[in-house]
């Protein structure tokens, strides 16, 4: 059994297990072994990955599997993974993990809703280990339609109408996807012998320019859509609101990744010389994303709802960067990704405790909490801090990473869009300060929050992890930089032979 | 060349200093021991400062007449390509090593004094913790090797302050100010990352050493390019001190400064008197070279923002009644000297004495600012009030806060023999030199400054003999001690040979005492306390009547000319009102209202046309029927 269908099988044979379960309280206890095995896997991953390229493994992907599974078709079950990957899978079992604790107080249909949550995590899961784009696409499934169910069931407000406007936004997105994969695939070989869904084989031939120009917009829409690209952006702030804690963390800290995550690995890896023709049109919309969002969050009441426009303007910032096709900027997004998963992730997770306190999660509702329940709320300001860009938290160097590395573009309208997208930077200030201010600080407004109490254990298990790894990037983000750097090269490599600047 | 890396301690001290009390304090320790231990712990670091500063001035010394830079330790901390890159390091020069004998002694005197200042105060070991996370920062700001980590912990100094102005979390004001503290100067600096930004594009380095070298290549970048008639060069230097100008409360950002004075007073006296804030003027100071050389019309700016901010400030200054307000405008005005200083020298020589006045008068200052700060702070302890109205005959009461205090008067005042007299009477020279229009502005401001200090002190201490509640005491030893050894160091300090020490190019500078400035300049500061006394020396209605007089002046300045009813203006009714919730209002209503419209419209047309699949099979057979015959007629008649 090769490593990574390990975490495709480990949420499987966890959600069997919880399938025979008669006790319901025995449910989460498995979950969060197996999702705890998971997360000791990922460190296990993150360790060989690093020995083997440490002893000299120069492959761009490392322990590659393939097995042939549909023949007239070509297509395969192909697993690989590079430092990119690694990362995000790492993320992906952090958040998980946490996602679990988050949850552990769910008294309704408590055993269907860790399935359906496991099976959300075994999608994205298997999304970041395939290396062929039709499995990439059945994975991106799986993870879609049981957040439908999660919204839907579980979810609070307007529920249903949430599941079902980002359901079938995200499959309007789906469906753009799919003509551009297949697009893709059609033009995988020169020849037209023997087409391909293996994006490393896809990505030695080049596609010819006018099947370019068509499939690489409707590929990066078709994530787009799921990375909250504006204007496609408005099932994330009703889906958020609905979706219960858990849903939230892992939709908003993992799954918009997806999004992101696709655009770089097959809309640019793929069609760079489209990419690079038509990135201008997509930068726009993604600046208009930083800033819009920036701006749309200022104005909101429900905690939620600030965080879901916090969120577009941050994913904003990926697509930005991706975009910007060079070395630092990448890098810089996919640090991004990772930081945002984690502060967001944090961020939902606490909005959560504070929501399952006090009823409400209108800002102008609550007031003076710092002094009522002080880990919590610390722990709020610290993702505030994460998140407005504090140096020693990751968000800080993600930015950073984008902002020199798109300043670094050749071009000056690339320059001034950057200068648009750095003054986001107030922006997030001033609506986390006003948040924080509103939320915690100042004397408690209403008496009846005078005796919350404090975080329990396991919700103190679910923020410190996200905040230990927020502050570990932060502080020592070299490694995670590397990591990531040396895998960028084949598209570097790329993007280069093509336009030598 | 003598080893300097153990000055790395002197940033991991205070880290962990602030993590160990911030995570574990209030659980491990008692609340005195955690104070005692985050002072320990400063101590340490000062005896390290102490120890860099005597081994670099005096044993290294000066190599070929100048002090070199050293670079004690750097490491890469964040590669971004192959040229750019974060380090994290110590650079040793002369101002750094300066900041640094400066920041470890007044973050010395503050612990010290805040033992006995915060005592019983909830919190307690929170304070120290973040008095720890400030030093850090502020010790890595200065000690920095390249401009990104420099800004690194330039943001750090800005959060530290934000959590030390909202020490009290509970009172509203508090939060407001420290918001207003993060987000005004979060905004400058975002000129700073624009500047470094473009500054690092043109010259493809971070690093002080290659940016600033006066004979390197990286220098002359992008000084021929142009953009509205000012090269690149300088747009990128115009934006950096952007960054300056609100860290230093200069002019249009100084809004937040006087707001800061709701943290507890020993911040204030750390913080916004006499450290953090006057990071702008070493900001400039470290990239002077630059400035000088290659971007003069920055330097202008520089020069003339600094002598508007000093102006204004020492004329609101003159009409407060907050004491600790008082001392905030005259902050501001000290440090608009200073960046004045740095705008009229220039690179090397004798026209470099502004910059070496502009480091000396940033020592003095330090040192009696902080004493008045934590001298206002016993005072306050004392009457529990912050308005000098409350106030008056405090002489008797307070007899050691009483003469540290007249000590800090006359050194600001510019008296013989006290420091800030040379520092002083070093800037009116170079601005003579340089600039007559500035030269008359400061000089009036030295005239201003007497007068406003002098009214703070005689309302205070002379004045109206005030009944208090509480019959005021002398604060306990822990903060008259503070007091006293800063009062010795504005008393001796002026004497540090500051020409052979810190200058421009770090070699030596002839310079002496100027009588033909120095005499005006007392006398003006004479004739200051002159007025001061008549007025305020007994009560009388002077101050009235003139405040009658001059209403319309009066008014304006009191209301700190209406900048603060401005920026209300600017957040709350264009950002929030006219730009934040129109966007909000444009997603839910046009973006969002599109997609449900799609949804809408689809649902709607799926309602008529469902009606086709009714199911009913004679329907079926008669549209089928229809159909055929339709078509028949159509393929035999009209098909030709």
């Amino acid at each position: 059994m090769d490593i990574l269908s390990l975490f495709v099988v480990i949420p499987v044979l966890t959600i069997t297990a919880i399938l025979f379960l008669k006790d319901t309280r025995q449910v989460r206890l498995v979950s969060a072994f197996g999702m705890g095995l998971q997360l000791l896997m990922a460190a296990l991953l993150v360790f060989l990955y690093l020995t083997a390229r440490h002893a000299g493994n120069s492959d761009e992907m490392l322990f590659i599997r393939d097995y042939l599974w549909f023949k007239s078709l070509n297509i395969h079950y192909a697993v690989g993974v590079d430092g990119i990957s690694v990362a995000m899978i790492a993320l992906t079992s952090l958040v998980v993990f946490a996602g679990i604790f988050a949850s552990w107080e769910v008294e309704f249909l408590r055993k269907e809703f860790f399935i359906s949550l496991i099976l959300l995590a075994t999608g994205v899961f298997g999304f970041f280990i395939s290396i062929d784009l039709f499995t990439m696409f059945l994975f991106y499934e799986l993870a879609v339609i049981p957040m439908y169910l999660l919204i839907g069931i579980w979810g609070s407000g307007p529920k249903e109408y949430s599941a079902m406007k980002l359901t079938i936004m995200l499959m309007g997105g789906s469906a753009l996807l799919l003509v551009g994969l297949l697009g893709i695939y059609f033009n995988s070989s020169p020849d037209a012998t023997k087409l391909t869904f293996n994006i490393l084989e896809i990505s030695k031939v080049v596609i010819p320019l006018p099947a370019q120009r068509i499939f690489f917009p409707l590929t990066f829409l078709g994530f787009g859509v799921l990375g909250a690209l504006f204007p496609f952006h408005t099932w994330s702030p009703d889906g958020h609101a609905s979706a219960p804690t858990a849903v939230s963390m892992l939709h908003a800290g993992v799954l918009m990744k997806l999004g992101g995550y696709g655009a770089f690995r097959v809309a640019i890896f793929l069609m760079p010389e489209a990419a690079h023709e038509l990135s201008w049109i997509f930068i726009i919309l993604t600046s208009i994303s930083v800033v819009y969002g920036a701006f749309g969050a200022i104005a909101q009441k429900d905690l939620k709802y600030i965080n879901a426009y916090s969120s577009v303007s941050h994913c904003g910032l990926v697509l930005f960067a991706v975009l910007m096709m060079n070395q630092t900027a990448m890098n810089g997004a996919i640090i991004q990704m990772i930081s945002h998963g984690l502060m967001t992730a944090l961020f939902f997770a606490l909005i959560g405790m504070l929501y399952g306190r006090t009823h409400t999660r209108l800002i102008n509702e609550m007031g003076g909490l710092m002094k009522v329940i002080p880990f919590l709320s610390v722990c709020y300001v610290i993702a505030g801090l994460a998140s407005l860009g504090l140096p020693g938290l990751s968000g800080f160097v993600a930015e950073m990473t984008i902002f020199v590395g798109a300043f670094q573009h050749h071009e000056l309208f690339y320059r001034i869009v950057t200068i648009m997208a750095v003054s986001s930077i107030v922006i997030t200030a001033v609506y986390i300060l006003r948040v924080i201010a509103i939320l915690l600080l100042g004397p408690t407004t209403n008496e009846h929050f005078e005796h919350l109490p404090d975080a329990k254990w396991f919700e103190k298990i679910s923020v410190i992890t996200l905040i230990g790894a927020v502050a570990a990037i932060g502080l020592v983000p070299f490694w995670l930089s590397t990591m990531i750097g040396t895998s960028l090269h084949p598209i570097i490599n790329k993007i280069l032979a093509l336009n030598p600047f | 060349m003598i080893n300097f890396s153990y000055t790395i301690w002197i940033l991991i001290l205070p880290f962990f200093m602030f993590l160990l009390l911030g995570l574990a304090g209030h659980k491990l320790f008692k609340a005195k021991l955690s104070g005692l231990l985050g002072t320990g712990g400063l101590g340490i670091i000062t005896i390290l400062s102490y120890i860099t500063a005597y081994r670099y001035f005096f044993v290294t010394g000066k190599i070929e007449g100048a002090f070199q830079k050293i670079t004690a330790v750097n490491i890469t901390w964040l590669q971004f390509t192959d040229k750019l890159h974060i380090d994290m390091g110590v650079l040793l020069d002369p101002i750094s090593v300066m900041m640094l004998v400066v920041i470890t002694t007044v973050s010395l005197m503050v612990h010290i004094y805040s033992l006995g200042y915060m005592k019983g105060e909830k919190g307690f070991e929170r304070f120290f913790s973040f008095l720890s996370l400030f030093s850090f920062s502020m010790l890595g700001l200065v000690l920095a090797t390249n401009i990104f980590q420099m800004y690194i912990f330039w943001e750090l100094v800005g959060v530290s302050s934000f959590l030390l102005i909202g020490f009290y979390y509970q009172k509203p004001s508090a939060v407001r100010a420290s918001k207003k503290a993060f987000i005004v100067t979060r905004f400058a600096d975002l000129g700073f990352l624009i500047g470094i930004l473009i500054l690092s594009f043109n010259t493809k380095t971070f690093d002080f050493i290659t940016l600033t070298n006066p004979t390197g290549t990286a220098i002359l970048q992008g000084t021929g390019i142009g953009f509205l008639g000012l090269s690149i060069m300088t747009w990128s230097m115009i934006f950096v001190f952007m960054g300056g100008v609100g860290k230093s409360a200069m002019f249009p950002f100084h809004i937040w400064l006087p707001d800061a004075m709701e943290g507890p007073t020993p911040v204030s006296a750390l913080i916004h008197a006499a450290t953090m804030v006057v990071a702008g003027v070493y900001l400039v100071a470290r990239m002077f070279p630059i400035y000088a050389i290659s971007a003069p019309v920055a330097l202008h700016v520089v020069a003339y923002v600094g002598a508007f901010s000093s102006l204004f400030a020492a004329i609101i200054a003159c009409t407060q009644t907050d004491i600790k307000r008082v001392l905030a405008y005259s902050t501001m005005s000290q440090i608009g000297m200073m960046m004045c200083a740095l705008g009229v020298a220039s690179y090397g020589g004798e026209e470099g004495l502004g910059y070496m006045a502009s480091m000396f008068h940033l020592f003095t200052h330090a040192m009696f600012k902080a004493l008045l700060f934590l001298g206002a702070g016993a005072i306050i302890h004392a009457v529990h009030s912050n308005y000098m109205t409350d106030m008056g005959g405090l002489r008797k009461y307070l007899p050691i806060t009483h003469i540290t205090f007249l000590i800090a008067c006359l050194t600001i005042a510019g008296i013989p023999p006290f420091s800030a007299f040379f520092s002083k009477d070093e800037i009116l020279t170079a601005a003579f030199h340089s600039n007559k229009i500035l030269f008359g502005v400061e000089y009036a401001v030295a005239g201003l400054t007497a007068f406003y200090m002098f009214r703070l002190y005689f309302n205070i201490f002379w004045g109206k003999d005030t009944q208090y509640h509480h019959t005021p005491h002398e604060a306990p030893a822990t903060m008259t001690i503070p007091l006293i050894l800063l009062a010795i160091a504005s008393l001796f300090t002026g004497f540090i040979p500051f020409n052979k020490l810190v200058t421009s190019d770090s070699k030596v500078l002839e310079s002496g005492l100027e009588m033909m400035i120095a005499i005006p300049s007392v006398l003006i500061g004479l004739l200051g306390i002159g007025i001061a006394y008549v007025m305020y020396r007994k009560e009388t209605s002077i101050p009235d009547r003139l405040a009658t007089t001059f209403k319309y002046g009066y008014k304006w300045a009191y209301n700190k000319f209406y900048i603060d009813e401005l920026y209300l203006f600017v957040t709350k009714k264009i950002i929030f009102r006219y730009i934040a919730q129109p966007v909000a209002w444009f997603d839910r209503h046009i973006v969002d209202g599109t997609m449900n419209a799609i949804a809408t419209v689809t649902q709607v047309i799926s309602f008529r046309i469902r009606g086709f699949q009714s199911g009913q099979l004679q329907k079926y057979a008669f549209v089928f029927i229809t159909g055929v015959i339709m078509l028949a007629i159509f393929f035999i008649y009209l098909w030709k």
